[in-house]
């Protein structure tokens, strides 16, 4: 039972310094979610100011955080890969396919 | 006793997914392999009595050619507990076991082919939500085994894809048939089902439906209902589930709460996110076999979970389940989630 006590109080001292260790990681957070919708910067960066979301942009929105958290980014040598088994998974059309992974690869 | 059949089939499975890697040549840049899936590390206190949970669950996924996609998930954990019956110390046990390996065939627009172990399509949990790094409590639904069959997996066939998709709706199914495989690896029973749901994604509303009929010595029916509703931009998201058995029925709500909306990105408050399931089963006959509990049950699981950046959450929750007797469980769990490419492109 002592043990049992250490391990989790273990847990929890883990899991509080874990906690503190990665505040100052949040903003990195936030830097690599924008970078990882690449898409939505580059139309931002050539229509001014309020250019209409590509299909793409919009479908990734509606789809991609639907059964868990979008992901924060990945190599672009998979993202073929991720849709292909997305489309399966989450039986997207061949249409929504493409434009979602012209979204991610622009 | 060196190469168990359980030991042998898993060699076998990493054999058949390394030539996999490499017969698989990608047809384009964007296609190569990837290994993906969750590390973590779980800790379940029942009634004063912990386990102990390291557990590893990779996944691969790897197209051949233009229209064919393999994909696997292992799982492999280790459990330490109590000894229990008077002895002091912990004991230990060890799991390991494919949750699926299937080929994919993207047959048409519409039309997905796939064959192999899968997991069986009832519900959202078994499909959506079973990965370590997507659930947000450890512990799966009490009615889970529902429509699942027991085992979470097929091993048949099944036909999938979207029927309709446009900017309002979706319409999705799927409808399997499973042999029965006493396989150590490849579990499953005789049986055959289908789900349909539709997805409003302006709403972002899924309503959908499910049905399973085992076939096995005794035909059982299993229907099962999904709701789920996460607005885009709203502090909550919805998730709900209803499945009826032969000799037992339930559901669960989960609902996830956001302190910051998706938009404003990933701040630190959107990173921390209360979850709350309630849950009810209850029992119309007696079936030892249909893993519901054995009496009617009230479960309230609250949670709280943070996702860390560098893709790390740590799940924890205190749950309140109460049916001829009450019990207190308290759950941790932290995983980590890695995706990568099996090799360097060009
Ligand atoms: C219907 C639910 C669902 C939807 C919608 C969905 N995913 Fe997934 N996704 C999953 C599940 C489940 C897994 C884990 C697969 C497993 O462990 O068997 C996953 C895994 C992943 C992974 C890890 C790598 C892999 O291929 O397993 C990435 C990246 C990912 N999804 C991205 C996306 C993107 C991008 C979209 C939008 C097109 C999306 N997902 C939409 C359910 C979904």
């Amino acid at each position: 039972m002592n043990t049992d006590l250490k391990i989790r109080a273990a847990c929890i001292v883990l899991t509080f310094s874990l906690a503190s260790a990665s505040l100052p990681a949040f903003s990195w957070r936030i830097e690599s979610i924008q970078d990882s919708s690449a898409g939505a910067r580059q139309s931002q960066a050539r229509h001014q100011p309020a250019a209409p979301e590509s299909k793409g942009a919009i479908k990734f929105k509606q789809n991609c955080s639907r059964c868990h958290e979008a992901p924060q980014g990945f190599s672009s040598r998979i993202s073929g890969t991720i849709l292909r088994h997305m489309r399966v998974r989450a039986s997207l059309s061949p249409q929504d396919e493409r434009d979602i992974l012209r979204f991610l690869n622009p | 006793m060196l190469l168990s059949p359980k030991r042998a089939g898993i060699y076998a499975s990493a054999l058949l997914a390394a030539s996999l890697l490499v017969m698989s040549r990608p047809g384009t840049t964007q296609d190569v392999p990837l290994i993906s899936g969750g590390v973590g590390f779980v800790t379940s206190t029942n009634a004063g009595n912990t386990t102990y949970i390291p557990v590893i669950s990779p996944l691969l996924a790897a197209p051949l050619g233009n229209h064919i996609l393999v994909e696997s998930r292992a799982t492999i954990l280790d459990s330490y507990f109590p000894k229990g019956g008077g002895h002091s110390g912990y004991t230990s046990s060890s799991f390991l076991g494919l949750s699926y390996l299937q080929m994919d065939y993207i047959a048409s627009s519409h039309l997905t082919v796939v064959a192999g172990e899968f997991l069986t399509p009832f519900g959202t949990y078994n499909e959506r939500l079973s990965p370590i790094w997507i659930s947000n409590f450890e512990s799966a639904p009490l009615i889970f085994n529902l429509g699942t069959m027991n085992t979470g997996s097929s091993v048949g066939g099944m036909l999938r894809g979207s029927a309709i998709s446009n900017d309002h709706v979706w319409l999705d199914y799927a409808g399997y048939f499973s042999a029965a495989s006493t396989n150590e690896q490849f579990k499953s029973q005789r049986a055959s089902g289908a789900r349909t749901s539709l997805y409003f994604p302006q709403a972002r509303l899924e309503v959908g439906g499910s049905y399973g009929r085992l076939l096995e010595e005794t035909h059982e029916n299993f229907e099962g209902l999904h709701l789920w509703w996460q607005p885009a931009d709203a502090l909550v998201k919805l998730r709900s589930e209803f499945a009826h058995g032969p000799h037992s029925k339930g559901y669960w709500v989960e609902s996830e709460f956001h302190l910051a909306s998706a938009s404003s990105g990933m701040t630190l408050r959107r990173a921390i996110q209360p979850v709350f399931r309630w849950q009810q089963t209850f029992r119309s006959s007696p079936d030892p076999t249909d893993g519901l509990p054995g009496a009617d049950t009230k479960r309230a699981d609250f949670g709280l979970d943070i996702l860390f950046p560098h893709e790390v959450r740590i799940n924890s929750s205190y749950s309140r389940q109460s049916s001829t007797q009450d019990t207190n469980i308290w759950q941790t769990g932290i995983v980590y989630r890695f995706l990568f490419p099996t090799w360097r492109g060009k």
